[in-house]
């Protein structure tokens, strides 16, 4: 009765053999290496980059035939982590213009290993070592960003159709155009209405004025939120790239948030500086005809704003931005030919160029300032007097301060502009010691509380629990293995949870090995005393590890970062657990003693 | 073999259920008023701050370090030791302030102009809304998986059943919290997690006991459902024993060799998993006698048309 035919043993040796090959590549540890991706998207990592990659590490001096193509980068393993920082500088100065060069570290395994899918699980921030931010996107932001863009529009729209306006402005989130007569505003309804599909127009009578009134529609406030996300994730993307690093995760969560993960950086000040800046270029028109002494003691101009210039002079702009970053699609650091003074030279796209060469036409012997906004700073960095019509789309700022300030504004303005602000709103940083010693402490816990349960076990139910012990040994085989082949992350409460699970697990054995030694003492031969521990324990064991399954999911679903962790190594280690509690023991049981047709006693 | 139990005499558990359900009682109320009156001791993942953990190389001057954060401007730190004399924690509380994320960085620059031989070993740091949201969801995954066991327990048993084991588990997650309350231990999203297992594990307990018992109510015809109660705890009380003391085996190799990390994890699951013993015999089984259970309610396999029992609970 305790024979199981011969395709179970199959099944379960098979098991036992896939599971102990997706273990292995875990115990191989991990290599320094260099990972070069190209920066465009539409670039691949091809034959060539790689040889380009081998080239430029073998003429510093470094032997190294270990390079491979994987997915769009690059790898190339180094034999220590001297030879991999040697190599690092010697790639970014040959092929870094194009592409990201990134420290990295990857897998030891052998190769046959890895082409039968078989990778080492993935570590988690708090095991590798890393940052970890929450960025929330300022969404009030955006849609007033959105609305500047609009009233330029608007005011483009009624010049062009000559329609006569009074005030027009923008308050907050909408839009304030007022106008003498109803007929003109009807007028400019229908043509805003035609050409800015985005826009809900309001009227509104007051005694001596007509008043328009336009929002954003629900739909378009709902597709510039998530083009606002969308933006922010690329910019950000850009930005990480500049940082180097070799495997990010940027993604959105919920429905203003955006996870950046940067495993394995270690100045973290400089990846929180650059991921929170904020810079955006405006260039607006100077108000000259204001009186500056009455604006400076607080009487402000309608439709101006106070700012400082460089030199500490105070300077009057107007509110209407004639030109925002978005428009810019190249910036680059360099020198006014003229002065020798650091300069930014920024190239425009189609539609900006139009713009900025119609406002220096019809502005010419006026000044225009160049407004950098930067952590919700304003700064005039140059007002200039605009000596004549510029075409082309290319414009020169200067008023840098020194060549480095050029280079960074020119970093910020090329990265691309965030769409919105963020602000950080969670932070996890894990030093690479720590991680390091954060791996010791989980194995450690894992290994001393197992070689304690198994020998607990042996002692107490004897080859009964030496059986129990190694289909516990199993489980976490099959856990490492099932957990290595999903890529689950693994974190420090998920060895924790390991180490929970493999304590849990050994319950379904103590609950067979105690049935089966009551069906002993109530008088049943050994061999029907097996098979009744074995057959009424199962339906106690499937009901108690549901409940905790419950529990697990619910984790899951709910929990965030660590717990998550936690979760997916719980539910995963229930599943395994009773598969090899079950199955894989009791066929350890049934070959040990289910040949023998009169069993005399068992050990237990 | 090897016996720590002499389960062929039958422990007469329900006729101390007086006295069990006064001891429960008794530490629940602690529990409860530990709560309300000092509150949980709840750490930045809640909360919202920054918590650091630095180390020297030489043994670190606190007083030295605090003096210098607070010149630099800084108030309402918290300065300690962690683990050994070289590493520091450092706590600041939440800023609203949208450079609240720069703290760290302005904190590890003070340190370094202090002394060169700091370095960063780890930093937390959660806005006030990212907390608040951490505790709401905690909240919610408490009271998800509290419904989904009762859920569970109701199909597969019966609604006594069910209200009998959520009861002993409740009484569990709160003396947990209790205790942690009692001794302001740092409640943190790991803690969470524990109290959570806990709560899927200490059910577990319940649900062997229960099993036995349905199985006792089928085979023993002629005993007394209080008997057929104490025959089920007695006959798996080994089972409990060793069960538990396997899986605390583990969670203190956490506590011993986790590190500072597991710590408060792993107390959080030692409290459980004592006090899951205690309240699966002697809170779950008095509380399912009280609840009046009857031999009726698992019969059906004699009674196939009676779906319904007599007070309406289906079975």
């Amino acid at each position: 009765m305790n024979r199981f035919p011969l395709w179970k043993y199959l099944l379960i040796g098979l098991t036992l053999i896939v599971s102990f090959l997706y273990t292995l590549p875990n115990f191989f540890g991990e290599v320094p290496a260099v990972q070069i991706s190209p920066l465009k998207s539409t670039e691949k990592a091809d034959e060539a980059l790689l040889r380009q990659a081998m080239a430029a590490v073998n003429a510093v001096g470094i032997k190294n035939e270990d390079g491979f193509i994987d997915g769009n980068s690059v790898k190339l393993r180094f034999a220590s982590t001297d030879e991999q920082l040697k190599a690092k500088d010697a790639l970014q100065a040959a092929l870094g213009a194009r592409n990201t060069v990134a420290l990295n570290l990857l897998s030891a395994s052998p190769s046959w290993l890895t082409a039968i899918g078989a990778k080492p699980m993935y570590l988690g921030l708090d095991l590798r070592g890393g940052v970890h931010f929450l960025l929330q996107v300022d969404m009030n932001a955006a849609l007033e960003r959105k609305m500047i863009g609009y009233q330029g529009d608007i005011r483009t729209e009624l010049r062009g159709e000559k329609i006569r306006y009074g005030r027009l402005a923008r308050e907050s989130k909408s839009i304030v155009v007022e106008f003498a007569t109803r007929d003109q505003r009807d007028v400019a309804i229908e043509k805003i209405g035609n050409t800015i599909a985005d826009l809900k127009l309001a009227e509104k009578d007051e005694a001596d004025k007509f008043i328009l009134t336009a929002t954003l529609t629900p739909e378009a406030e709902k597709r510039v939120q998530e083009a606002a996300v969308k933006q922010n994730i690329q910019t950000l993307g850009n930005r990480v790239n500049e940082l180097g690093v070799a495997e990010p995760v940027i993604q959105q969560q919920g429905l203003d948030r955006v996870v950046v993960q940067l495993p394995g950086v270690q100045d973290t000040a400089k990846a929180k500086d650059i991921l929170g800046r904020t810079a955006t270029l405006e260039i607006r028109l100077v108000d000259e005809e204001a009186d500056l002494s009455a604006a400076t003691a607080g009487q402000i101009p309608l439709g101006d704003e106070l700012y400082q210039s460089r030199d500490g002079m105070p300077i009057l702009v107007k509110k209407d931005v004639a030109l925002t970053g978005d428009s810019i699609t190249d910036a680059a650091p360099g020198f006014d030919q003229q002065t020798n003074r650091p300069a930014v030279h920024v190239n425009l796209d189609g539609k900006g160029a139009r713009i900025f060469k119609d406002v220096t036409r019809e502005n010419v012997g006026r000044r225009m300032a160049i407004l950098l906004i930067e952590r919700g700073q304003t700064e005039v960095i140059t007002a200039p007097t605009i000596q004549e019509e510029i075409g082309g789309g290319r414009v020169q700022i200067t008023g840098m301060e020194s060549p480095q300030e050029a280079s960074d504004v020119a970093l910020l303005l090329r990265a691309g502009a965030l769409a919105a602000p963020m602000t950080i709103v969670e932070e996890r940083t894990v030093g690479p010691s720590m991680g390091r010693e954060n791996i010791d402490k989980g194995f450690n816990s894992n290994i001393w509380g197992f070689m304690a349960v198994v020998a607990f076990m042996v002692f107490y139910y004897r080859a009964f629990g030496l059986i129990s012990s190694a289909a516990l040994a199993v489980n976490g085989f099959f856990l490492i293995a099932l957990l290595s082949m999903l890529q689950a992350t693994l974190t420090l409460p998920g060895m924790a949870a390991i180490a929970l699970t493999l304590g849990m697990a050994i319950d379904a054995n103590v609950l067979i090995n105690e049935r089966i030694r009551e069906e002993l003492r109530s008088g049943a031969t050994p061999q029907a005393a097996i098979h009744a521990g074995y057959d009424r324990a199962w339906g106690t064991i499937l009901d108690s590890n549901l409940t905790t399954l419950i529990a697990g999911i619910a984790l899951f679903w709910l929990g965030s970062g660590p717990v998550r962790g936690f979760a997916v190594v719980l539910c995963l280690g229930i599943l395994t657990s009773m598969f090899s509690a079950v199955t894989v023991s009791r066929a350890m049981v049934n070959l040990s003693y289910g040949r023998k047709a009169r069993l005399a006693s068992v050990s237990i | 073999m090897i016996r720590f139990f002499d389960v062929d005499r039958v422990i007469p558990f329900m006729r101390y259920g007086k006295v069990t359900t006064t001891i429960s009682l008794a530490t629940f109320f602690f529990a409860v008023w530990a709560l309300w009156a000092k509150g949980l001791n709840l750490g930045v993942d809640f909360t919202g701050g920054t918590v650091m953990e630095v180390e020297y190389s030489q043994p670190a001057h606190l007083d030295k370090i605090r003096g210098s954060l607070e010149a630099a401007g800084f108030n309402e730190i918290v300065v300690q030791n962690f683990g050994t004399s070289k590493d520091v924690l450092i706590r600041l509380p939440a800023e609203k302030a949208a450079t609240a994320a720069q703290v760290s960085n302005r904190v590890m620059d003070t340190l370094k102009a202090q002394s060169a031989d700091v370095s960063l070993k780890k930093v937390d740091f959660v806005g006030p809304q990212v907390g608040k949201e951490l505790y709401d969801s905690g909240a919610l995954a408490l009271f998800v998986v509290a419904i989904g066991i009762m859920l569970y327990l109701a199909i597969r048993f019966e609604w006594r059943f069910a209200v009998s084991g959520m009861i002993a588990n409740a009484h569990d997650v709160v003396i947990i919290l209790g205790l942690f309350a009692f001794f302001q231990w740092e409640f943190t999203l790991t803690v969470l997690a524990g109290v959570l297992a806990i709560l899927g594990y200490s059910v577990n307990e319940s649900v062997v006991v229960f099993d036995r018992i349905r199985e006792n109510i089928r085979k023993m015809r002629k005993a007394e459902i209080p008997d057929l109660i104490d025959h089920a705890i007695t006959q798996t009380f080994s089972r409990t024993i060793i069960t538990h003391l396997s899986t605390q085996i583990m969670v203190l190799a956490m506590l011993f060799f986790g590190g500072e990390a597991l710590h408060n994890f792993a107390l959080a699951l030692t409290i459980g998993i004592m006090f899951g013993i205690y309240s699966s015999v002697l809170v779950a089984s008095p509380l399912l006698l009280m609840l009046g259970v009857k031999r009726e309610h698992f019969l059906r396999d004699e009674t196939p048309k009676e779906g319904v029992t007599a007070d309406g609970a289906q079975v």
